[in-house]
Formats: C-alpha cells, sequence, structure tokens
C-alpha cells in the first residue's frame, strides 16, 4: 500500500500549566499536562486516543482544536494541497482554521445552547463563515439533519435542545460538526454519557459519515472497547505521554506496554463464567506535576528495573511492523 | 446572493438532498414568522410557570390596575371632567368652601389644601411613576448585562475596572446621593430616570449579573461555539447575554420598586422639578402643615398607598419571576 | 432458598409531575435471600434508582407507593410510617447512591461523619469504641485508618467512593444498595473497588443490590441478575442464565450492544428508538415499538412475569429459544 502523507501529523506537542500562579509572580511548577506527543493521521482513517482520567487525552484534543493554545510543537495539517502548522496560526487564520478542523463534544445536554432552536446551532458554523444566504442554509442545515438520522427535518429544525432525547442532541451535535464539511473531526467521548442502546446508533452512524464523507477522525475515549469498534489506530496515554500506538487489533490483542496489559486487565468481562485476573499494577493515579527524569510509569511498573529510573522517560519506539511502546524493557 | 465558491450546492453533503416536498414545507414559512411563533410559544410555558405563584399574579394584577388608571385619566379630563375643576396641577373647584375639602361625591378622593382633586392627581402622577420606572429599569439592565458580560468574558483588567466601579457605586448611600445630585443639578423625571438607571446599571446589578455570566461562560456550549469559529463578540452577544436575559429582566422590576421609592422621596423633601407625583402630594400636604394631621388622611393615605401599592407590586412580580428562571428547572 | 431477606411483591410507584403522573415502576417483584448478591441492570429511566429509593422510602414528596409489598424479614415497608422506617434505615438496610463522592460533607472530617452515623443509629458505642470501629472499618474498604482525620477533598475520587461505602457498613446492614458505585471512578480503580466488594460480601455476609447500567461489571459482582426496561422487569435470572440463555428480546440487545475488548470483534446490534416517555408509556409490553419480534399482541396485552424453569423469569409473548 503506497504511503499516503498524512492529513494530520503532531510533533513534539506540549502543554504546560503553572500551579500557584500570582499577580505578579512566575510559577515555577508546572502541571505537564500533554509532554512531546507525536502521532500522525492519514486521511480517512481514525485514531482512537485512550487513557484514564489526568493522561492528557482530552487536553490533546482541545489543543488540536485551539481551544486552548500549545506551549510547544507543532500540529500540522494538510488542507487543500498546504501544509499549515496549527500551533502557530496567527489571529486571521483562524477562522480559515476552522473550517477545516471541527469538534464533537462529551456532553450531549451541554454541547448546544438550551436559547436557541436546531436551526440556530446547526447553522452557527455557517453563519459564522458568511457561507450562503438565510434560505441556502436553511436547506443545507435539512440535508444534515438527515444525513445524522433525524427525519424528517421539518418537525427538528425549530425545536430547542431540551425537547430532544440524548441520542438526538448527540446527532444535532454531530451534525454541526460536519455542516462546513470539515477534514478533520475531533470527537471527545461522544457516546459516554449516552445510554447503551442509543450508543450503538451513533457510533454505527460516525463510521458511517467517515466512509460516505471521507472525514478523518481523533476518537478521545476512555473505554477500550467502544475504541476497538471506532478506530483502526490507537494510541494508549498516560501521564501525558503516548506510552503504546498501533494498529487497533494488534495493540489490543498483543499489548507490549505494562500499562497497556493493566489497562486491558482491568476491563470487566461480561460473561460471569470467566474469571480475570487481576490487573498488574500498583498504587493510584498521581498528577504529571513536575516530573522526575525516569519514566513516568516507574512507580506503578510490575516491571520496574534500575534502567527505568535511572534514564528519561523512554522514547516511543517502533517494536515491529508499525508497533510503538515507550518502554526499555519490551 | 450567494458569495462565489462559497455558496452552498443541494446535495453536496453525502449525497442527500431533500425530496419537493420536504423542501417545500420548509421553505413554507419564512424564518421570522417561525421565530416569531416560537417566542410566543415560549412566552405561554413561561406564563404558565408564572402564574402558579399567587404572588405573582397579584403583583401584576395591581399593576395592570394602576395602569388602567393611567390611561384612564386623559379619557376622563377630556369627557367626563370640567377640566378647570379637575386639572391636577392647575384645577381649582370655587363650590368647596374649605380647602382642602373632605371627600364627598364631587371630588371622591377630597382636595388638597390647592383646591385641586386628589383623585384626578393620583391618577395623573400614575402614568409618569411608571415611566419613570420603566425607562429606569430599562437602561439599568442594558448597562448591566453588557457590562457584566464583557467584565465576565474578558476577565482581567477590563473585570478589575467595572467590578471596582461598582464597589465604589454600593459603597455610596442611593438616596443620599440623589439628594445631593439633585441639589446640584436640576433633576426632572427624566434626568431623575436617567441618573438612577446609571446608579443601578453600574452597581450592584453588574456584579449579579456578572456572577451569572461567569457560570454561562464556561459551559460547554461556548466552547462549541468557539470552535465553530465564533468571534468573542458572537459569543458574548450571540450566546451569553441571551442567557442572561432572564436575569436582568428579573433585576429590571427591582429596579423598578426602587426608582418608583426614590422618586417619592425626593419630591417629598421638594427637591425635584416636577410637576406633580405622589410623593409631591404628600410634599405639598407637609408644607401646609396637614402631615400628621389625621382629619385630612385623605391628602397622605392614597398617595402613600399608591407607592407602596405599586412598589410591592413589582417586587411581588419580581419574586414570582425568580421561579421561572431559576434553572433548578430545567429539563432533562 | 431459605427464607429471603428481602422479597419486593408486586411494587408499584408513580410520581406525580406538573405533566401528569409517571409510571416509574411496575409490578416489580423479585426475592434476594440472605448473603445474596444481586445485580439491576438497565438504562436511564428504566427504574433501577426508584426501586432502590422505594425500598427505602426514600421517595420525594410527590411520589408514592401506589401499589405491592416490601417484605423486608416479616415486615411489610410499603405499610411503615416515616419514624417506624427510620429504624431500619442505616441499621439494616443501608445505600451507596449515585455519584456517592459528593455526598460527603466537605466541611466535617470524614471520620466524624461515620461515627454520626454510627451514632445516630446505633448510639451504644463509646466514643473510643466508634473509632476502633471505623478504623476497622477503613482497612476492610482498603483505606489507611490515619485518613479518617482527614477532609473529603483531601481524598481522590476512588477514596471518597470507598469511605462512602465504609459509612453504609458502619451500621453492619443485613442489605446493602449500591447505585451505580463506580460508574464516575477509572477503569483500573473500579475494577480494584469491585474486587473489595465481592470480598466484602463473603466476609461479612450481607445481601447486596448492586445497580448499573454496565452489564459488564454487574456480571462480575452479581449471582443474580433483574433487566428492566421502562419501569417494569422484564427479565430475572441467575447471571450464568442471562448471558448465555436469555429469553427477553431486550436482554439480548443489551447484551450484543455492549463492544467487548477481548475475544473476535462482533457486529453491534443496533436498537432503534429511544426508551419510552414514562408519562405515557405504550400500552401492552413496553418494549414492543422497538422489539424485532413484536405482534399485535405485544402491543394490547401486558406479557406475565413468569418462570420458563430453573428460577429463570421474563416477561414476553415471544420468549427467545422458543417457549
Amino acid at each position: 500500500m503506497p504511503a499516503t502523507e498524512p492529513l494530520v501529523k503532531v510533533e513534539g506537542l506540549r502543554k504546560l500549566f503553572p500551579l500557584n500562579r500570582g499577580f505578579l509572580r512566575e510559577s515555577n511548577s508546572f502541571i505537564h499536562a500533554v509532554d512531546d506527543v507525536n502521532f500522525s493521521i492519514p486521511p480517512g482513517e481514525s485514531l482512537a486516543l485512550v487513557g484514564e482520567s489526568g493522561s492528557g487525552k482530552t487536553t490533546t484534543g482541545k489543543l488540536l482544536v485551539r481551544l486552548i493554545d500549545p506551549t510547544a510543537g507543532h500540529i500540522y495539517l494538510k488542507a487543500d494541497g498546504t501544509q499549515v502548522d496549527i500551533a502557530s496560526i496567527p489571529g486571521k487564520g483562524m477562522k480559515a482554521f476552522r473550517r477545516q478542523v471541527q469538534m464533537i463534544f462529551q456532553d450531549p445536554y451541554e454541547s448546544l445552547n438550551p436559547r436557541r432552536t436546531i436551526f440556530d446551532t446547526v447553522s452557527e458554523p455557517l453563519a459564522v463563515q458568511g457561507i450562503g444566504h438565510v434560505l441556502e442554509r436553511e436547506e443545507r442545515v435539512a440535508e444534515l439533519l438527515v444525513l445524522v438520522g433525524l427525519s424528517p427535518p421539518s418537525t427538528f429544525m425549530f425545536r430547542f435542545p431540551h425537547e430532544l432525547s440524548g441520542g438526538q442532541r448527540q446527532r444535532v451535535a454531530i451534525a454541526r460538526a460536519l455542516v462546513i464539511e470539515p477534514k478533520f473531526v475531533v470527537a471527545d467521548e461522544p457516546t459516554s454519557m449516552l445510554d447503551v442502546s442509543v450508543r450503538t446508533g451513533i457510533m454505527h452512524l460516525m463510521q458511517e459519515l467517515a466512509d460516505r464523507l471521507g472525514v478523518t477522525y481523533l476518537y478521545i475515549t476512555h473505554d477500550l472497547a467502544v475504541a476497538r469498534y471506532m478506530s483502526t489506530r490507537l494510541a494508549v496515554m498516560y501521564l501525558g505521554k503516548i506510552v503504546e500506538m498501533g494498529d487497533t487489533e494488534e495493540v489490543l490483542r498483543n499489548p507490549l506496554h505494562p500499562y497497556t496489559k493493566a489497562l486491558l486487565s482491568a476491563v470487566p468481562i461480561p460473561d460471569p463464567t470467566l474469571q480475570r485476573q487481576p490487573p498488574d499494577i500498583k498504587g493510584g493515579i498521581s498528577k504529571p506535576i513536575d516530573p522526575m527524569p525516569r519514566c513516568r510509569f516507574y512507580d506503578r511498573c510490575p516491571l520496574a528495573a534500575k534502567v527505568c529510573e535511572e534514564n528519561d522517560h523512554p522514547p516511543l519506539e517502533d517494536k515491529g511492523a508499525g508497533h510503538y511502546a515507550a518502554c526499555y524493557l519490551v | 446572493m450567494s458569495i462565489g465558491q462559497d455558496s452552498l450546492k443541494p446535495g453536496h453533503v453525502g449525497g442527500i438532498s431533500l425530496e419537493r416536498e420536504e423542501r417545500e414545507r420548509l421553505m413554507a414559512q419564512p424564518l421570522w414568522q417561525v421565530r416569531l411563533r416560537l417566542m410566543f410559544r415560549s412566552l405561554r410555558t413561561n406564563w404558565a410557570l408564572f402564574a402558579e405563584n399567587k404572588i405573582g399574579v397579584i403583583g401584576l394584577a395591581i399593576i395592570a390596575f394602576f395602569a388602567l388608571i393611567a390611561i384612564a385619566h386623559p379619557i376622563l379630563m377630556g369627557r367626563v371632567w370640567d377640566s378647570n375643576v379637575y386639572d391636577p396641577i392647575i384645577g381649582f373647584d370655587p363650590n368647596e368652601a374649605i380647602q382642602p375639602a373632605p371627600p364627598s361625591a364631587a371630588h371622591p378622593l377630597g382636595t388638597d389644601p390647592l383646591g385641586r382633586d386628589v383623585l384626578s392627581q393620583l391618577m395623573f402622577s400614575a402614568s409618569s411613576e411608571f415611566i419613570l420606572g420603566l425607562v429606569a429599569a430599562l437602561i439599568t439592565a442594558t448597562i448591566a448585562t453588557t457590562v457584566g458580560a464583557i467584565a465576565a468574558y474578558f476577565g482581567g483588567a477590563v473585570d478589575v475596572i467595572f467590578m471596582r466601579l461598582a464597589d465604589l457605586i454600593i459603597m455610596l448611600p442611593f438616596v443620599t446621593t440623589l439628594i445631593v445630585l439633585s441639589s446640584l443639578f436640576e433633576l426632572d423625571l427624566p434626568k431623575l430616570a436617567v441618573v438612577i438607571g446609571l446608579f443601578a446599571g453600574f452597581g450592584a446589578t453588574t456584579v449579579i449579573i456578572k456572577s451569572q455570566a461567569l457560570t454561562v461562560k464556561v459551559r460547554t456550549y461556548i466552547e462549541a461555539a468557539r470552535v465553530a469559529g465564533g468571534s468573542n463578540w458572537h459569543i458574548i452577544f450571540r450566546h451569553i447575554i441571551p442567557n442572561l436575559l432572564p436575569l436582568s429582566f428579573l433585576y429590571m422590576m427591582f429596579t423598578v420598586t426602587s426608582a418608583i421609592f426614590s422618586e417619592a422621596a425626593l419630591s417629598f423633601f421638594g427637591l425635584l422639578n416636577i410637576r406633580m407625583s405622589w410623593g409631591l402630594m404628600i410634599h405639598t400636604a407637609q408644607t401646609a402643615g396637614y402631615l400628621l394631621n389625621p382629619d385630612t388622611w385623605w391628602l397622605i393615605i392614597p398617595a402613600g398607598l399608591s407607592i407602596t401599592l405599586l412598589c410591592a407590586a413589582f417586587y411581588l412580580v419580581g419574586r414570582a419571576m425568580d421561579e421561572v428562571v431559576n434553572p433548578r428547572l430545567r429539563k432533562r | 432458598m431459605a427464607e429471603p431477606v428481602l422479597t419486593v411483591d408486586d411494587l408499584t410507584m408513580h410520581y406525580m409531575t406538573r405533566a401528569g403522573e409517571v409510571s416509574a415502576v411496575d409490578n416489580v417483584s423479585f426475592a434476594l435471600a440472605e448473603g445474596e448478591s444481586m445485580g439491576l441492570v438497565g438504562e436511564s429511566g428504566c427504574g433501577k434508582t426508584s426501586i432502590a429509593t422505594s425500598l427505602l422510602k426514600l421517595l420525594p414528596e410527590n411520589a408514592h407507593i401506589k401499589g405491592g409489598h416490601i417484605w423486608f424479614k416479616g415486615v411489610d415497608f410499603a405499610a411503615l410510617s416515616e419514624d417506624e422506617m427510620r429504624k431500619y434505615r442505616w441499621r439494616n438496610i443501608s445505600m451507596v447512591f449515585q455519584a456517592a463522592m459528593n455526598s460527603l460533607n466537605p466541611v466535617y472530617k470524614v471520620g466524624d461523619q461515620i461515627s454520626e452515623a454510627m451514632d445516630t443509629h446505633l448510639g451504644v458505642f463509646t466514643r473510643e469504641q466508634t473509632r476502633q470501629r471505623i478504623a476497622e472499618l477503613f482497612q476492610l474498604v482498603g483505606l489507611d485508618p490515619k485518613l479518617m482525620e482527614q477532609y473529603p477533598h483531601e481524598y481522590s475520587g476512588g477514596m471518597r467512593q470507598r469511605a462512602v461505602i465504609a459509612m453504609a457498613l458502619s451500621c453492619n446492614p443485613d442489605l446493602i444498595i449500591a447505585d451505580e458505585p463506580t460508574t464516575a471512578l477509572d477503569v483500573i480503580v473500579q475494577d480494584s473497588l469491585l474486587r473489595e466488594m465481592r470480598l466484602l460480601q463473603d466476609r461479612l455476609g450481607m445481601a447486596m443490590i448492586y445497580i448499573s447500567h454496565d452489564i459488564a461489571v454487574i456480571a462480575e459482582v452479581s449471582e443474580k441478575i433483574g433487566v428492566m426496561y421502562a419501569g417494569r422487569l422484564v427479565e430475572w435470572a441467575k447471571s450464568e442464565e442471562i448471558f448465555h440463555r436469555p429469553i427477553h428480546p431486550y436482554t439480548a440487545a443489551l447484551m450484543s450492544a455492549f463492544p467487548s475488548v477481548t475475544g473476535p470483534k462482533r457486529e453491534l446490534a443496533m436498537l432503534s428508538g429511544e426508551p419510552p416517555d414514562l408519562l405515557h408509556p405504550p400500552p401492552g409490553c413496553r418494549f414492543h415499538p422497538r422489539c424485532p419480534f413484536a405482534t399485535e399482541i405485544c402491543k394490547e396485552q401486558v406479557p406475565d412475569f413468569k418462570d420458563h424453569g430453573g428460577g429463570h423469569y421474563a416477561a414476553c409473548w415471544h420468549p427467545l429459544g422458543g417457549d
């Protein structure tokens, strides 16, 4: 298969949050929320970013849509043939950038303004970008509503969010993200707040739309099972770093990094006849505040050895066939 | 009027295009009609919520009563009453031997020391009280909402400036300051409305609305609007302020109360340059020496009662509206 | 089984809203033996939390039990007054609420909150004995007893959850109801908490009702499982039965709607529609609008909740695997 130029390429991405910042005082203590993250996503594919709370996955998502500004690093987006570094777009370029990258949020109850109609919400990107006039926008919004399964659109257009169910609201959020035909969509746990029976419908919808519209996804989730169904590639994050990355099925079937193994073994199995081994991990998750120059996973790792403590956090290396892991011992 | 390559070709996204029937149903009603219909619908639900609370309805009834008598006055003056006798400011009844005359058939609330009909005065003042109250309230609401939203959204220096200004204003005693101002400038009703509006607008109300704006600012849909490409002003005026409006409306009610009451106080001290108001009626009674005289109750009680009732009415409406405004009602 | 510690018999609970009467729990019946663990699984709005609050009679003002009995060791809770009910709460039945980590009072030390619960309901221990007991409880749930002296904000989410569980155990109840105790927690913390709860159950011999929307979690902790849909219990059986031989189509759909991390990658089944509005629930079987096997009788008559063999109950006109 010929190697395709990636649509999104993240290099050395860093985000540090200062602690104890006074009015005039500079902070000397930082939370390393995202620390030297690198990955790339080919066009039309999807990457799942998996991790627990505090892993930095949500922050990474927000950095990619520039809701937060990165402290360092590059985010290359290939748009219309040219490569743009999202991390350093000047103010004027932001609007054009917003046409290429969109986001679907986690909470369907919160991501829609309760005082605006569905039409207002979905047409907002069009209105803000100055695309088309009102009648054209109405028609485009209606087409999007049909696309996401809210048919007939005339019954939904002028409703308010509180009149819709959670699943329907999330469909509206998806419509809003896609209305300006972005190339890249960051989905931040779009199904975790939905009922199970509704969840599969949304997941199917997102898959279908990905195929149909050729959208590239970054799928953020804490749920490995969901990641399995939504992505072709998987990256596991821990305390701001990616510790394992590769083809989804490969990583899940054959995890290399001890953290990934622990995560996998912690997932409850919906079969009462099967016994599950306890995850091989000690201690509790901590905040990445001023981390020491050693492997971030050292104090919880069952394999921890001297080499892990004496050296810096291990680099993410290809351990064979595109399966990357950040560990000295595998 | 499409914009070059940015026009929206139907059927472009995912190959979906609308069927003719559906498109026609959609385009049947122009947008502004739809929005009007939606507004009426939400007004009706809000009214239902409001009406459950008896005090709100009582307040509204009192306001309606005063509104009616305000409207009735010019009609009475035009058709029923002889303007020479019943004019609230320059009328005089030569038939009454003693002024002030007690209530009678000709003068249901008697006459004042200058021979003017008290009922006519009462009704005439009602309209100016309303106008004063509502103008002041509108100024307050506009200022407080805009300033509150901006201070909350931008934070930093802007926030500090407006909040310290609010602190200063809150520190000043309201009526006393008005008295000082009225001795420096000649205050008439419009000027008074503006002064009260500014005072309340930059003062406590701003702080309250700003704290509400702070809770709106961190909502996810604001992030979503930013990702959609909304500029700061777009977010402030299209997202934050609409979510503040219920609270602004609520505080408007309280401003009306404050305005009517302050005007009454200033008029009582004779510091306002107005021709007729309820406060002025009491002032007239006082300067003529009839203030504490129980035999001439009609000089004070009607005016005093009107002030109290109208102020209370707006306050009650405000309290009842709290139920409607309170996010507790948000449905999931 | 031996005399069950809890028997719910035809329980029906409605609550009044501005828009009308919501039928939150409808003719629910099940029994729980001493020391047995049971799971109640279903989606939002299915009534599982409503059942829990009904059992403890912790209902809001606009809710009332319209019918049925709640037999707890021979006493019918449904018939008790509030004062009488108070004697049983926390001593015999206690509850760990949803997002319980937020139900700790931030201005009191955690140890003090637990001792308050114990003093209120038991009132027999001296101060020293109470502290001793709390230290034991903390160790039971995997917390360092020194943490007694700290405030809730100094605990992590998982630790707070354990503290709340310790509080629920403090009066040695016969039955604990846990409503989504691990939903807000990370998967590794959830794992250790689930293991602790299973151990606790074995050691203390108490019965447990575990409520969750996550069937995988329920599978790991429950011996028996009740599946709820739209206020009704649609299936009730031993865990293995539910998973390997589901009878009700909703149960089967729920199973296959959960993606799994291990094993072959299955196609996920899709359920069209949404759970019904309990203000105007559909007539007959409440699942019929979404059921691929629905026929006329499903739309008209409520199916009986009956035993399909070996204590496996279901309410369906077209049970899977034939009748």
